[in-house]
């Protein structure tokens, strides 16, 4: 194995962990507000996923301009997931709020079997194609486009809880429930606001993805899996976490998959799991 | 009179926090110690150093001449040690009886003989009629009595016991007092955290003061009152003896 | 130490330990006969698959109720027990040729080792954590026994049949109420040993470490190790029915023995039931599984999908309005005044 071969890996790691890490951010975001974990993530990257690519087939727009539409069509649902579901589960045990969101993956993850066929689609010919060779590495163009808007979008989320009034807002919420309401932040509106912001975050993320991944009714399974990590190593609520512990978990899944064995990725990752949550359970930046 | 508890240079650091700094006092055998100190100043993170649900930083906790520093609280349990909560922990969709029976779970073998003890520390804290009584519907004082019955039903030579006052409707507290007093003459050592300072210095051998993670004073409760340090971090509560 | 011995004190030492209501055991010996005898009204072969179906997802059902219902725990990938049942019994049949009714014992034996190895790391994880690392294991066992030859890899075992001796190689292929018999035996076994276990100190135990472990703790409890303990015994319930399905298809791979969809129903059922109650995966098997046969029926293919729909959505409505599952339902007064939550 060459050096090259490893460079190449750790690259095309980096590049999938900034994707990870915008995932994580939006997971990460809802917890850290409700102390929800949504397990049902993934799947809403795989309906942003569907969204970009029906655009794509409908109505011939690029993935890249449907953008602002999956966003708008994720926050929708993340408002609407919050104000029919989540909302009522608040107060409710720990059981209660794992299944639900469980069940709601499940249900997504068969309705779009229902609608959308197992079937594997691609988006032919998108405006980003082809790849850049550097040094005798080689950079898909997609995803190197995909991870450049990730970490825009990943930054101007960090700008927008950390400088501006409804971030700070937010922030309050998430650290003391209580004490915001008193200073008149409605938690309800934080709390659907998080919803929105996460699942846009996803949004932007599936919309990119759609240009280089196969989009099919379990993609979502492994993305969760692996933002779930992500969000525990970086520190349920950390967003900066979100963004180091994504990128650690591309690479590892990048070097491992060369390294070891391809197939067995999902256990290299898994492995990260367990070293984190009993070693350093709350994670790199994480409050819990 | 023996030593039972001895507590060295107990410390624990939280960040930046020093919730216990250098903390020594002793406890006899058969004596109340009342513990005092306004809020915050590390009453129950020293009940969690004992107890082995904190990991202390330094220092050493010696039960009966074992060292039992940071040992797992089940097993400080098995030795000899009780507590309870400050925030009680009741079983909530279990009756009186069944929450105490865990308790007696530890040193009787059979379910049976188990049942019948706990029924009798039931009745020692006047609970017998509310034993069939799920835990969530019990008062406040009851629930109260309901985690001392627990605790003693595990046989402790010494108790630890969180703010039993606390919280609970004011024609309660003289039944309250009298139970602790009915321990002590049944033979087991009391270590109790109280803020109400007329029941602490009436009914406690000696009484340490904690301020600030510190101790401020650890002597009898004529000389506690005295005690300008403890005057000061009370402001004049203590004169209430 | 208790000098005064009140006269209540001594009547509620005469009291029994635990009641019975003599009218329950009556109904219940009256149900049980009545499963026994079913076979003998020439019930349909599908009547006879459908009862099966509903015993043993029963009993699984049972298995995550014990970890849920004792330690607290929610385990998303539950499969993972029932697939070791199914390899073990399989594998030893193909390779060593060992009866299956041996293969069971092994089944339970490797699952419960299985448990204790994965329980030791994972579960003084809190709630959440826990949930996901079952959630990880259980793909990852998927994703290890679809690329281990010695067991298959993707295709998996295939089961060689036979027809002269069906006893000894648990395979019955002139009718199916064998297959029926021995789940039932299963299911009642299964009932009665967590009837007991809800009766026993180290049910007592468990309890008061789902309810407040740092109070067990301070109880003389060891909670990590009774958390293992009870994360063992929800292990070797449920690996049976993984055993005795590998002998019902006669085939075991990755997909049919680790498959999501198994933990999923077995959650289902067992929060629609209610979770902590010993009836609950009974009453949410004999509602969950006829729905789930009949819509294979109508729906064909695409019925798996739809019947995923509706657990998805199941689960969401019981989590809304009727968390503490259908169990609840009941008045009180109907339910045996004992231990079994």
């Amino acid at each position: 194995m060459t050096s090259q071969a490893i460079i190449q890996a750790i690259i095309s790691g980096i590049l999938m962990g900034l994707i990870y890490a915008l995932i994580a951010a939006g997971l990460s975001l809802i917890f850290g507000l409700m102390e929800i974990v949504n397990f049902a993530h993934g799947d809403h990257l795989m309906i942003s996923m569907f969204s970009a690519f029906w655009l794509w087939a409908l109505f011939g727009l690029d993935p890249i301009f449907s953008i602002p539409i999956t966003i708008l069509i994720m926050a929708a649902i993340g408002v609407l997931t919050h104000y029919f579901i989540i909302r009522k589960i608040l107060n409710s045990t720990m059981l209660v709020q794992i299944c639900a969101t469980f069940g709601l993956a499940v249900a997504i993850r068969a309705l779009a079997q229902l609608f959308f066929t197992p079937d594997f689609r691609t988006i032919k010919n998108p405006l980003i194609q082809g790849k850049f060779e550097i040094l005798g590495i080689f950079i898909g163009k997609p995803q190197l486009y995909a991870s450049l808007v990730c970490l825009v979008a990943f930054v101007l989320l960090y700008l927008f809880v950390t400088k501006t009034e409804t971030g700070t807002a937010l922030q309050a919420t998430s650290q003391d429930r209580q004490a915001a309401e008193i200073l008149g932040i409605p938690s309800n509106k934080m709390f659907a606001l998080g919803w929105a912001i996460g699942l846009s975050c996803v949004a932007v993320a599936g919309s990119m993805l759609s240009n280089f991944y196969y989009v099919f009714p379990d993609v979502g399974v492994n993305f969760s899996l692996f933002a779930f990590v992500a969000v525990a190593l970086g520190g349920f609520g950390s967003i900066t976490g979100s963004l180091i512990a994504g990128i650690i978990i591309g690479v590892v899944e990048s070097v491992g998959g060369l390294v070891i064995d391809p197939s067995f990725k999902l256990l290299y990752v898994f492995a990260v799991y367990l070293f984190v949550v009993i070693v350093r359970p709350q994670g790199i930046f994480g409050r819990y | 009179m023996s030593i039972l508890l001895k507590v060295e240079n107990l410390s624990r650091s939280f960040g930046g926090i020093h919730a216990n700094s250098d903390i020594s006092f002793d406890v006899n055998e058969g004596e109340i110690l009342g513990v005092i100190g306004p809020n915050g100043a590390g009453k129950s993170t020293l009940f969690d150093l004992i107890t082995g649900f904190t990991k202390s930083d330094r220092g050493q906790v010696m039960f009966k001449d074992k060292d039992i520093t940071n040992v797992r609280p089940d097993l400080i349990c098995r030795m000899g040690v009780g507590r309870t909560f400050q925030k009680l922990k009741p079983f909530a969709d279990q009756t009186l009886l069944e929450n105490v029976i865990v308790g007696a779970l530890v040193k009787e073998k059979s379910l049976k003989v188990a049942r019948d003890k706990a029924l009798e520390i039931i009745d020692f804290v006047d609970l017998i009629e509310k034993r069939h009584h799920y835990a969530k519907e019990l008062s406040t004082g009851q629930r109260k009595r309901l985690e001392l019955a627990r605790a003693l039903a595990t046989d402790p030579k010494l108790l630890l016991m969180d703010e039993v006052t606390g919280g609970v409707d004011q024609r309660t507290i003289p039944g309250l007092v009298e139970l602790v007093l009915k321990l002590k003459k049944n033979g087991i050592t009391v270590v109790t955290i109280e803020h109400n300072m007329k029941i602490i210095m009436d009914i406690s051998d000696r009484i340490l003061a904690l301020n600030q993670g510190k101790r401020i004073a650890f002597d009898v409760p004529k000389k506690i009152s005295e005690n300008s340090q403890v005057i000061d971090a009370y402001l004049g509560k203590v004169d209430a003896a | 130490m208790m000098n005064n011995i009140s006269a209540k004190l001594l009547q509620a030492k005469n009291e029994p330990l635990w009641y019975f209501n003599k009218n329950s055991l009556i109904i219940i010996g009256i149900i049980v006969l009545g499963l026994f005898l079913f076979p003998f009204t020439s019930p349909s072969k599908f009547a006879i698959h459908l009862m099966m179906m509903i015993f043993m997802h029963a009993v699984m059902a049972q298995s995550w109720n014990v970890l849920a219902g004792f330690s607290g725990q929610i385990s998303l990938g539950h499969a993972i027990f029932f697939g070791i049942g199914a390899y073990a019994c399989a594998y030893f049949y193909v390779k060593f040729h060992i009866t299956p009714w041996i293969g069971i014992l092994i089944g339970i034996g490797i699952s419960g080792f299985v448990a204790m190895l994965i329980g030791i790391p994972i579960l003084r994880l809190k709630g959440h954590y826990f949930a996901i690392a079952t959630l990880l294991i259980g793909i990852s066992f998927q994703v290890i026994f679809q690329r281990w030859p010695e067991v298959g890899s993707s295709s998996g075992l295939w089961i060689p049949i036979n027809r002269e001796s069906p006893w000894s190689s648990m395979q019955f292929h002139k009718s199916k109420v064998a297959y029926y018999y021995i789940s039932l035996l299963f299911f009642i076994v299964t009932f009665f040993l967590v009837w007991l276990l809800n009766r026993s100190k180290l049910g007592y135990r468990l309890r008061a470490i789902r309810d407040q472990s740092e109070a067990a703790s301070s109880l003389g409890i060891h909670v990590s190790k009774y958390k293992i303990i009870a994360f063992i015994i929800s292990a070797m319930i449920m690996a049976p029915i993984g055993s005795i399905y590998a002998q019902y298809v006669l085939i075991v791979d990755p997909n049919n023995a680790f498959n999501v969809d198994i933990s999923i129903l077995v959650l289902l059922i067992a929060v629609m039931g209610g979770v902590g109650n010993i009836w609950g995966p009974i009453i949410g098997a004999a509602i969950l599984i006829p729905i789930s046969e009949f819509s294979r029926i109508y729906f064909g293919g695409t019925g798996h999908s739809i019947d995923l729909v509706v657990y998805g959505v199941l689960i969401i409505i019981i989590c809304i309005f009727r968390p503490s599952g259908i169990v609840s339902l009941i008045p009180r007064s109907f339910r045996e005044r004992e231990k079994a939550k």
